[in-house]
């Protein structure tokens, strides 16, 4: 396409935006409508799968208790051995004094009774933090293979619960965002298609004086585009402000340990408008070109 | 400019709408086709137009058979002839001056050519002081003059028009007739389609008239005589 081609059809888009004012009116309202839903809908998804990740990260633990015939040579190997497994984000030592003193600690005033035990009856241990909740049964299985390990304890029973939960929570998510992606298409196509439809005698006319479907595409094109990315760009302000809102309100009224699961505005928003402007403008685009099709076979 | 071998065109309901059309139109001519409703007339124009193909026979313009024209060569065929519908057909978003410009912006014309040639052709359709006006604020006949620029302002060798004058009154039928004359003056070959007996018989050209599909008369300097 000619440079000059182009820049006609970027001026004839932005003229015919506002001579056809209602209809532009209409197309971005639809756009803008359905992208809020969306947004909404997204922004609850990720903000509860956060949650759910930082639900995990107090279950991420696996102890392992050893015999007391380890030496302590051994350990040190063990451990090193423990940290080389995929999927171990950090591996602690504690040793039995240390596994005492923290008992002793816990019982707090009455710490004392324990003094009277004549030997600690506690074993040396690891502690094991896992980088993903899913890894925890193979860990766990290669820890059980080897030597000198008495026991291996870890929060199975609220694993699982905890996975499953999670999985449903994201696949219901992804296909509520999946859904609404088709019916945001889907609405956004129909109301090009009428402002197009509106517009098929100007196609018609077009194609008698000689323009080539090119021609008459660019500009209807562009139009679609632009219509997309303001429709886009407003439902992102909306979205934006509505989960601000939110965001201060649950942030300063609750604790801050829940507030810390919220996911900032803003990490939210620079992932949003980017998907907001590339569906917009993409329906936008593709939408115009789908409802001209038939009216240029003249 | 203009040449029909035995075209023929049915519809696919059964009806015969040209029935083996033989005709030769020269450059330069002024030509009326003349004929009842569901004669053929806007059937003829559309094979021209290359809206429909015809379904037997050849048809060449300008030297070119159009029947063996791919689609996607329409455009270019299109430009080679003006076209004038009835209605008008201008584009309802656009001032006067651009619907006018629009069939040089087709072309990728220089907007300094577009700045000269445009207020040139409107001038010579005196709408110079409506340039700005969009065509709902224009009368009939002043309609029908922008579509006459904007057929006109590539110079195409071929004036094509559908009942030009039937949507408007008679003083201003003869005032678009004046401009068709003049161009057709100037070398441009104008094929009219009309029911308009009055024009047809002043003017005194060759009129080919339709019937049931066929060409029943071809006269030189004719008149309008479906009814004799």
């Amino acid at each position: 396409m000619k440079l000059r081609t182009f820049a006609y059809s970027l001026n004839e888009a932005i003229k015919n935006l506002w001579r056809n004012g209602l209809m532009s009116v209409a197309s971005v309202s639809s756009v803008m409508a359905t992208l809020v839903i969306l947004g909404i809908i997204f922004v609850l998804v990720i903000n509860i799968n956060s949650f759910v990740d930082g639900a995990q990260t107090q279950f991420d633990e696996i102890t392992v208790y050893l015999n007391d015939e380890v030496a302590a040579v051994e350990i040190s190997q063990i451990q090193s051995q423990i940290s080389s497994i995929i999927g171990v984000k950090e591996v602690r030592y504690e040793s039995k004094d240390d596994a005492m003193r923290n008992w002793r600690e816990s019982w707090g005033e009455e710490g004392y009774l324990l003094e009277g035990l004549s030997e600690n009856p506690l074993p040396n241990a690891f502690i094991i933090r896992l980088r993903k909740l899913e890894d925890t049964e193979s860990v766990v299985k290669i820890l059980s293979s080897y030597n000198g390990i008495e026991e291996v304890t870890f929060y199975k029973e609220i694993i699982d619960k905890v996975l499953s939960t999670s999985a449903f929570i994201r696949n219901l998510g992804f296909a509520l965002i999946a859904a609404l992606i088709a019916i945001s298409t889907f609405i956004i196509t129909n109301t090009i298609k009428l402002a197009v439809n509106a517009r098929r005698k100007e196609i018609n006319i077009m194609k008698y004086v000689g323009a080539t479907n090119w021609f008459i595409r660019w500009p209807f094109l562009l139009e679609g585009t632009l219509l997309g990315c303001i429709g886009a760009l407003i439902a992102s302000g909306i979205v934006y402000l509505i989960y601000k809102y939110f965001y201060n309100y649950f942030t300063t009224q609750f604790f801050v340990l829940i507030a810390s699961y919220f996911v900032p505005v803003d990490a939210i928003m620079s992932d949003l408008v980017v998907i907001f402007v590339v569906l917009g403008a993409g329906i936008g685009a593709l939408g115009s070109l789908h409802a001209m099709k038939k009216h240029l076979n003249v | 400019m203009i040449e029909m071998y035995n075209v023929s065109k049915h519809y696919p309901n059964g009806v015969t709408a040209l029935d083996n059309i033989h005709i030769t139109i020269e450059k330069g001519e002024f030509i009326f086709l003349v004929g009842q409703s569901g004669a053929g007339k806007s059937t003829f124009m559309k094979l021209l137009l290359k809206e429909e193909d015809p379904s037997e026979g050849e048809i060449r313009i300008d030297g070119q058979d159009v029947t063996r024209l791919h689609r996607r060569r329409i455009p270019y065929l299109r430009r080679k002839m003006g076209v004038v519908f009835q209605d008008f057909r201008l584009l309802p978003n656009k001032t006067v001056y651009e619907n006018v410009a629009y069939a040089m912006e087709i072309l990728s014309a220089k907007p300094k050519e577009i700045r000269q040639e445009v207020p040139m052709i409107l001038s010579m359709v005196g709408l110079s002081d409506k340039a700005r006006h969009y065509p709902n604020q224009l009368s009939g006949g002043e309609q029908q003059r922008v579509s006459i620029a904007r057929a006109m302002i590539n110079n195409p060798p071929l004036l094509i028009a559908d009942e030009p004058t039937g949507n408007l009154d008679p003083d201003t039928s003869w005032e678009i007739m004046k401009i068709l004359r003049q161009i057709n003056r100037r070398g441009t070959t104008i094929l009219m389609a009309t029911h308009d007996k009055e024009i047809v018989n002043t003017m005194r050209r060759r009129v080919v008239t339709l019937e049931q599909g066929r060409i029943v008369r071809d006269h030189d300097k004719g008149g309008y005589e479906h009814e004799a």
